[in-house]
């Protein structure tokens, strides 16, 4: 038994390392988060409009998340196969640039509408999304209308946040509070901390407790009610608007300088802010296309929750502070 | 021939000194030739272990990145790990102490129907990822849990929160109490069948039967089943984070994590790792040093039978039920979310087909691989005891502590370690399968020795003098003596460290971008993007398939009884 | 060897009825009468069940139908400890990680709750049983023959009429094997207590037994006076136990 097992292991790691060699001819390598390439995200869908316009081929890599995303980058280096890496926020950039692994992708960002303004000449921005308290509506009649009631309102109703140490949801609200209470987000966290029912590792097991109905309210993002009401057909779960504004978040991809085409690189990118690229992420990623679609969006896209106002930092900023600002979270949660 | 056997087989009955009681000693167990061969075996599992291990957080240490590091020993470490050792020892102190009645009860009630069932169950928990332990722990414990709404039907509001160190300990006993409790239920069987002929026919109660038989055994076993699931709870992490409440409930894992996947800092989560080696180290030496094994009596194949406890059948079945409750609860409500899922869909959704083919593939290659590690690891204990060669002893001590303290090795540091390693050597997709079977094959390796070892010991106490003066040595000695007397828990092994690789997802994280997809990691992928009922019908199916690796090894307890007229 | 005395036929030690076991794939049924004293050798090929007629006698084993009676008295529904039986087997006889003197100490307070009476009485029993000053010793540091003899003063401070022995001297080497038998009908001796002992060696019959029966495929076959059991010859498979060619 053992000799088959280890015959098997070998054959399945073998075909495995050598399917990608049989593909075409030209290749282009895109390092992504996993779920844009499940079977309901976006990749298919791309990869299959984009080698319309080349003669190419595209092969994801999905790691698990975004951060994993450049945590795999560091560990290749150099060696790395990457002509692509799509799925960076706008916090994990500064970092991304200093590991000197990537080459500006010399395109005009004009056309893109993007919150807070960001603009970058390494990474370009393919969707946003803004982070936003998703609550029960079966549970939670009086969701609040600000930072400010969600921070003073009742105890009892209860809040799952991400940990800012482990995810990127976690380190957004983070952000939140620190953009809407500046000097005073240890005092707004000290109070919102009777609230936070529990903090998960990772949005998955926060939205899980959620879903479960643990607790009437999630941090997610203001987009999150589109999948319900697209896929599910429900309406239960709404986004709640702040009047403070909503922090951001904007996914974004670059090429790597050791690109193996940095022609067919810099093509794919420019194919990313296009209308035929843009018109996938909507109803696959559930996030908001940065530049027009082929098609109006879907209407449940018009029900979402659209922030008056946009906070987000710059990615030296928080390249900066985050430490300090995970401290004082650390500190101002973990006080009796 | 055959006269001559016989002749041999009587000598070596009638040697005094064998039997009863007879300390366990490597003396007249083995050739010299066979313990040599066990020495070699050993030395090169250690070497193994050792390198696999040390060559990747080497490597991770030369990995520093400029500008990381800065404090270590801040307020927030000792806080974390006051934190992880406070945790650790409740959630280890409860699981220990509450799996010693549940034991007693098992092994006294050896024939009732749903038994083996009960002892199916127990392999369950360790087989499932953290996260679908967690969510049905919180269908029966949660704010909206089973218990809950009773409370609240009752006229309680909310009277229970899981969120905190409750929550962190309900979960910690769910996984580790079915554990203590297998592995406490094998010490007491075998207790030679003549003890509790004795027992009765001097008309021991309860109490004495416990103080003067079974506890001896049990104190025993302590020492090893602690420390297991101290260095199992001490390294938890989602557990931890989920239903801590909040970042004051903190473990060192999830600094290291932080670390390393966080702030890219490979030095500091090494350093962090050795610390938690350290300390849980320390601690399990000092377990040790508390506890001695008892002195074993051989059995001698009759069939056991108990003829105490009759006054305690009320006792026993409350122990019992109210385990079966605690342990089955948050499995059922796996369960019932798993039906709940779009399940014909999902049957024949050919990405799922390729997970547990995949899932499947991995943990058998990686529990062959943990028995072929194990069995060197075991067999030197007894071959090195009471022998004068140092090097033996030295060389057994190590094995002995390497297959143990591998536990507090974060599979995420020698993942990212043997990444670094082999992406130089044509890319890292071609020995992922390799290393996620070596990381799962060790992670599994403590549990394996546990169930293992005292087996063993017990086997080779019985079946060593004669093995050696009837001549049946080396390889004939393992398939005619040894492999036949320990198939079951051979068997139990092999499920532990199955279900245990099957619910594993921290090696496949790491590589998981080469294309490997296993159960877990589909699972993981489908919560994270909505599908939260197809992720419940994907824990429904790890389930089950680890529920199918425990039947052989309790499917063989039935023909081990027979009678003996 | 001292000539045992003399049973007293009217009084029975035990009497078995008919008390019928049922396993799976057999039944045995066992019918006997041993007389008070008696010293009674159990023969018979493995498995024919010499072993489930000491458990129906000590209680271990629950009997279908029929009665055991010892001493006149039905012992249905009693429990092990509650019969006036002691036995003693083959191996594990004796619990490893206790001393010998707990071992012993243990027949006469189950608990081991000893007072200084209990004590002398545990030391005298060892110095009869030729093991003055072993009272402290694991049983690991002891020999086979010794751990038997340990058995025996277990049995000796139970101070029961009866006494079962399961192969008692199977481990042992010859010369140990002539000083339990010694001791064993020393013992006998000085309590008049009726022995039943299961062996496989000609020679331990006729050292130690006054009576013999063999048991043959669930039924004693035969049962007489050990020179009428001797000289019987119209059992085959006694008789390839006795060692003679028909």
């Amino acid at each position: 038994m053992r000799r088959t097992t280890l015959t098997a292991l070998m054959l399945f790691a073998a075909t495995s390392a050598a399917l990608p060699a049989l593909a075409a001819e030209k290749t282009l390598s895109i390092y992504t988060y996993e779920s844009f390439v499940t079977e309901w995200g976006p990749g298919a869908k791309v990869a299959a409009e984009f080698e319309k316009t080349c003669d190419c081929k595209i092969e994801w890599v999905g790691v698990a998340d975004g951060v994993e995303l450049l945590t795999r980058l560091k560990l290749e280096g150099e060696g790395t196969k990457a002509d692509i890496v799509l799925g960076l926020d706008t916090n994990l950039v500064a970092e991304a640039k200093a590991t000197g692994l990537f080459t500006p992708h010399q395109l005009s960002p004009e056309g893109l509408t993007v919150p807070g303004n960001f603009a970058d000449d390494t990474f370009l921005p393919y969707d946003y999304g803004h982070f936003a308290v998703v609550y029960d509506t079966g549970t939670l009649k009086n969701p609040p209308k600000s930072l400010k009631e969600l921070v003073e309102g009742d105890p009892n109703e209860k809040i799952v946040i991400e940990d800012p140490r482990t995810s990127t949801p976690g380190l957004g609200l983070l952000l939140w509070v620190k953009s809407v209470y500046g000097d005073q987000a240890a005092d707004a966290w000290a109070k919102l901390k009777d609230r936070v029912l529990t903090v998960t590792p990772g949005w998955s097991e926060a939205y899980g407790l959620f879903t479960k109905g643990e607790a009437p309210m999630v941090l997610s993002y203001t987009t999150s009610p589109a999948y319900h009401m697209v896929a599910e057909d429900t309406e239960r779960y709404q986004a709640a608007a702040f009047s403070e504004g909503h922090y951001v978040q904007i996914e974004v991809a670059g090429m790597t300088k050791t690109s193996h085409d940095p022609e067919l690189a810099r093509k794919f990118l420019a194919f990313m802010t296009g209308p035929d690229f843009q018109s996938i992420i909507p109803e696959t990623n559930w996030m908001m296309p940065v530049a027009a679609t082929k098609e109006p969006l879907p209407a449940a896209f018009d029900k979402l929750v659209k922030p008056e106002h946009t906070f987000l930092y710059s990615a030296d900023e928080v390249a900066a502070n985050r430490k300090a600002w995970i401290d004082e979270w650390l500190a101002a949660m973990s006080a009796k | 021939m055959a006269g001559g056997d016989e002749r041999e087989v009587r000598i070596a009955r009638r040697r005094p000194g064998q039997g009863n009681g007879r300390r366990i000693s490597g003396h007249g167990m083995y050739t010299t030739s066979e313990r040599r061969a066990i020495t070699g075996a050993g030395g090169f599992t250690l070497a193994f272990i050792v390198l696999f291990a040390g060559l990747a957080t080497g490597v991770l240490l030369l990995h520093a990145q400029d500008g990381a590091g800065g404090t270590l020993f801040d307020a927030y470490l000792f806080r974390i790990t006051r934190f992880t050792l406070l945790q650790a020892g409740v959630s280890t102190l409860l699981s220990v102490v509450l799996a010693i009645p549940v034991a007693r009860a098992l092994a006294r009630r050896r024939a009732f129907t749903g038994r083996s069932w009960i002892i199916r169950l127990s392999a369950l928990p360790l087989g499932l990822p953290a996260l679908v332990a967690a969510l049905g722990i919180v269908e029966v414990w949660g704010r909206r849990g089973v218990i809950n709404e009773l409370l609240a039907a009752m006229g309680l509001a909310n009277p229970v929160s899981v969120y905190g160190l409750a929550g962190i300990l309900i979960a910690h006993v769910f996984f580790n109490l079915p554990l203590a409790v297998r592995l406490l239920l094998a010490g007491l069987e075998r207790i030679p069948a003549e003890y509790w002929l004795t027992s009765a026919n001097l008309g021991m109660r309860s109490g004495a039967v416990f103080r003067l038989i079974e506890w001896p055994v049990i104190r025993g076993l302590l020492p090893g089943v602690a420390g297991l699931v101290f260095m199992l709870c001490a390294t938890s992490f989602t557990i931890v984070l989920t239903l801590g409440g909040g970042p004051a409930a903190t473990t060192i894992e999830v600094a290291i994590y932080q670390a390393l996947r966080f702030d890219f800092d490979p030095p500091r989560a090494v350093i962090l790792s050795a610390l938690q080696i350290l300390l849980t180290g320390t601690l399990l030496l000092v377990l040790r040093l508390l506890g001695t094994p008892a002195e074993e009596a051989p059995t001698t194949g009759r069939t056991i039978r108990r003829f105490d406890g009759a006054r305690e059948r009320l006792t026993d079945a409350l122990v019992i039920g109210a385990f079966v409750a605690f342990t089955a609860a948050p499995l059922l409500a796996v369960v019932a979310s798993g039906l709940a899922a779009d399940l014909p869909r999902l049957a024949v959704d050919p990405l799922l087909h390729r997970a547990l083919i995949t899932s499947l593939l991995i943990s058998l290659a990686s529990a062959t691989l943990c028995l072929v590690i194990a069995i060197p690891t075991v067999a030197i204990g007894p071959a090195s005891e009471n022998r004068p060669e140092t090097p033996l002893r030295l060389l057994a001590g190590g094995l002995h502590a390497a297959s143990s303290l591998i536990l507090l090795v974060p599979p995420v540091v020698v993942a990212t370690g043997w990444f670094l390693m082999l992406r130089g050597l044509g890319g890292t997709a071609r020995f992922a399968p390799f290393v996620i079977v070596v990381i799962n094959a060790l992670m599994a390796l403590p549990f394996v020795v546990r169930v293992l070892a005292p087996a063993y010991r017990t086997h080779v106490a019985r079946t060593g003098r004669l093995s050696v003066s009837l001549g049946v040595t080396a390889w004939h000695r393992i398939r005619w003596i040894d492999l036949p007397a320990l198939r079951r828990p051979l068997m139990t092994a092999f499920a532990f460290a199955m279900a245990l690789s099957l619910g594993d997802l921290s090696a496949v994280a790491i590589f998981g971008a080469d294309g490997i997809v296993t159960l877990p990691w589909l699972l993981f992928s489908r919560m994270g993007s909505y599908r939260t009922a197809d992720a419940a019908g994907v824990a429904l199916l790890l389930g089950i398939v680890c529920l199918l690796l425990t039947l052989p090894s309790t499917a063989s307890e039935k023909t081990t009884s027979k009678h003996d007229a | 060897m001292p000539e045992p005395s003399s049973p007293k036929p009217d009084i029975h030690a035990i009497r078995l009825a008919a008390a019928t076991v049922s396993f799976k794939d057999k039944n045995l049924v066992f019918d006997c009468t041993i007389p008070q004293g008696a010293s009674v050798a159990v023969t018979g090929p493995s498995g024919a069940g010499k072993s489930t007629l000491f458990n129906v006698i000590a209680g271990f084993q629950p009997i279908r139908s029929g009665s055991v009676e010892i001493f006149g008295k039905d012992m249905a529904g009693r429990d092990p400890a509650e019969r006036p039986v002691s036995i003693v087997f083959q191996e594990n006889n004796l619990f490893a990680h206790l001393t010998v003197e707990q071992n012993v100490g243990l027949g006469i307070d189950p608990s081991l709750r000893l007072d200084a009476d209990g004590r002398g009485r545990v030391d005298d029993a060892l110095s009869r049983a030729g093991l003055g000053g072993f009272g402290q010793r694991k049983p690991a540091q002891l020999s086979g023959g010794e751990r038997q003899r340990v058995a025996l003063a277990r049995a000796i401070v139970r101070r029961r009429p009866i006494l079962l022995l399961d192969e008692p001297f199977a481990a042992l080497d010859p010369a140990m094997r002539a000083d339990m038998a010694a001791l064993l009908a020393q013992l006998r001796e000085e309590t008049n207590s009726t022995l039943l002992f299961i062996t496989h060696q000609l020679e331990d019959v006729q050292r130690l037994a006054d009576r013999a029966m063999f048991i043959d495929r669930g039924l004693i076959a035969f049962a007489a006076p050990l020179e009428t059991f001797l000289e019987h010859r119209r059992l085959p498979a006694l008789n390839d136990f006795l060692g003679i060619d028909r």
